[in-house]
């Protein structure tokens, strides 16, 4: 990573069989988010994986920027063939994005990480336990 | 200011009885239509006697010091009582302005020979008494203010409740116009109760809603789009013949939202969409 930046200023990717993990646990600020798109393609093809899920519980706070960002984040995700879902939306910050006049179309959702990676496991229809490894 | 202020408290306390009698007469003859004899006469002492310590502790004329508080409270309190029974605002003033007629009339004998100082007094003397009585008003006016806000809180708890219909889905029965305000309310319990019981479909149900223009489904797609973002599926029911027929003209799109007649068609589909059926045990009698 680029020098002077702090240990907990990276959101961490976590590969699990043919899905990926993305947990947001910090506060979003813009070029935390463009490194986030950056690297999340970029996993995305490396891994070849088949299912993106990105969990926001505790975002607490979105503005338009961030909330446009993340809509993209899952476009692309989608576009390299990966069924994404956004999970743990709290409701102000979904009041917040649906006044923005964000309504992320397109982008699938869940109310939290389990209902979301079943989601992903029946689009992709896989069946069996949900042991994150997929294979 | 101040000599000629406290000669007035003095000439009301020296003759209180005699102004007293001769107001109540007035009151009584002016016939008040809610108020009885007795009661405006114990008004009618309550207020002498406040009136003239207010006078004494505080001679400025202005009305909102502390010497004026008790004085306040007791006007207050009447404007209040009186406007619970239905009296109007005017009545109510009245009866501080009346008193005006038996004061004037003992200020006018303390000064027969002093024309200067009689229209003195009775200059600071009206304008005390315009004060208080616009008080009155005022306070009329606060105590329905507050019946108003009170109820349209109440209305607004009221008519927003979300229903648990069945495991993992909500039903919102929106009652009344929809309005940006309410919007905000029906959203956060919604989203709230989405939280709460993990529901994965919400059912608003539209029958009580008299019209739907283009605000109204405008707000109705935004709480959908939140619930969405929220991983609920929304469904929209009630939708009678009319309201179907005025979203078509007037070009409301309503997008992918599933929309049902009624409520039970929309139970029906949600409990599909859940994994749920029903079904009927014994042919209906």
């Amino acid at each position: 990573m680029l020098d002077g930046k702090p240990p907990g200023e990276r959101i961490p990717i976590l590969k699990m069989g043919e899905f990926l993990l993305v947990t947001i646990q910090v506060e979003m600020h813009d070029r935390l988010v463009m490194t986030l798109q950056d690297e999340l393609t970029y996993q995305i093809v490396q891994h070849r994986a088949r299912g993106v899920l990105i969990d926001i519980s505790a975002l607490e706070i979105v503005d338009s920027f961030i909330g446009r960002a993340l809509g993209n984040i899952a476009s692309m995700a989608r576009i390299l063939d990966a069924e994404t879902v956004v999970v743990g939306m709290r409701p102000a910050v979904a009041i917040t994005l649906v006044e923005l006049g964000l309504s992320l179309e397109g982008v699938r959702t869940a109310l939290n990480a389990e209902k979301g990676m079943a989601l992903i496991r029946r689009r992709l229809g896989r069946t069996g336990e949900l042991d994150g490894a997929g294979s | 200011m101040v000599d000629r202020q406290s000669r007035l408290a003095a000439i009301v306390r020296q003759h209180e009885s005699h102004i007293l009698a001769n107001w109540i007469d007035l009151l009584a003859k002016s016939g008040s239509r809610t108020l009885d004899r007795a009661e405006a006469e114990h008004h009618a002492r309550a207020f002498i006697r406040l009136l003239v310590e207010a006078m004494e502790a505080d001679a400025s004329g202005k009305i909102d010091g502390p010497a004026w508080a008790k004085a306040r409270d007791m006007l207050a309190g009447l404007s209040a009582s009186r406007a619970r029974q239905g009296s109007t605002p005017t009545e109510t003033a009245t009866f501080v302005f009346s008193f005006k007629e038996p004061l004037f009339a003992r200020l006018q004998q303390e000064y027969r020979s002093d024309a200067e100082a009689l229209a003195r007094e009775l200059w600071t003397a009206t304008l005390l008494l315009d004060r208080l009585g616009l008080f009155t008003t005022e306070a009329f006016q606060k105590s329905r203010e507050d019946v108003i806000a009170r109820q349209q809180r109440e209305l607004l708890e009221l008519s927003t409740p979300v229903v648990s219909l069945w495991e993992g889905i909500l039903a919102v029965p929106l009652i009344g116009t929809l309005d940006s305000e309410r919007t905000q309310v029906v959203m956060e319990n919604l989203l709230q109760r989405i939280v709460d019981t993990g529901a994965s479909i919400a059912i608003m149900d539209i029958t009580g809603v008299p019209t739907v223009d283009t605000l109204v489904a405008q707000h109705l797609l935004k709480t959908v789009g939140a619930a969405r973002l929220m991983g609920a599926e929304c469904i929209i029911s009630g939708i009678r013949p009319q309201i179907a027929q005025t979203i078509v003209h007037l070009g409301v799109d309503l997008g992918g939202v599933a929309t049902k007649a009624t409520l039970a068609d929309a139970l029906v589909l949600a409990m599909g969409r859940v994994g749920a059926t029903v079904t009927r045990t014994a042919t209906r009698a």
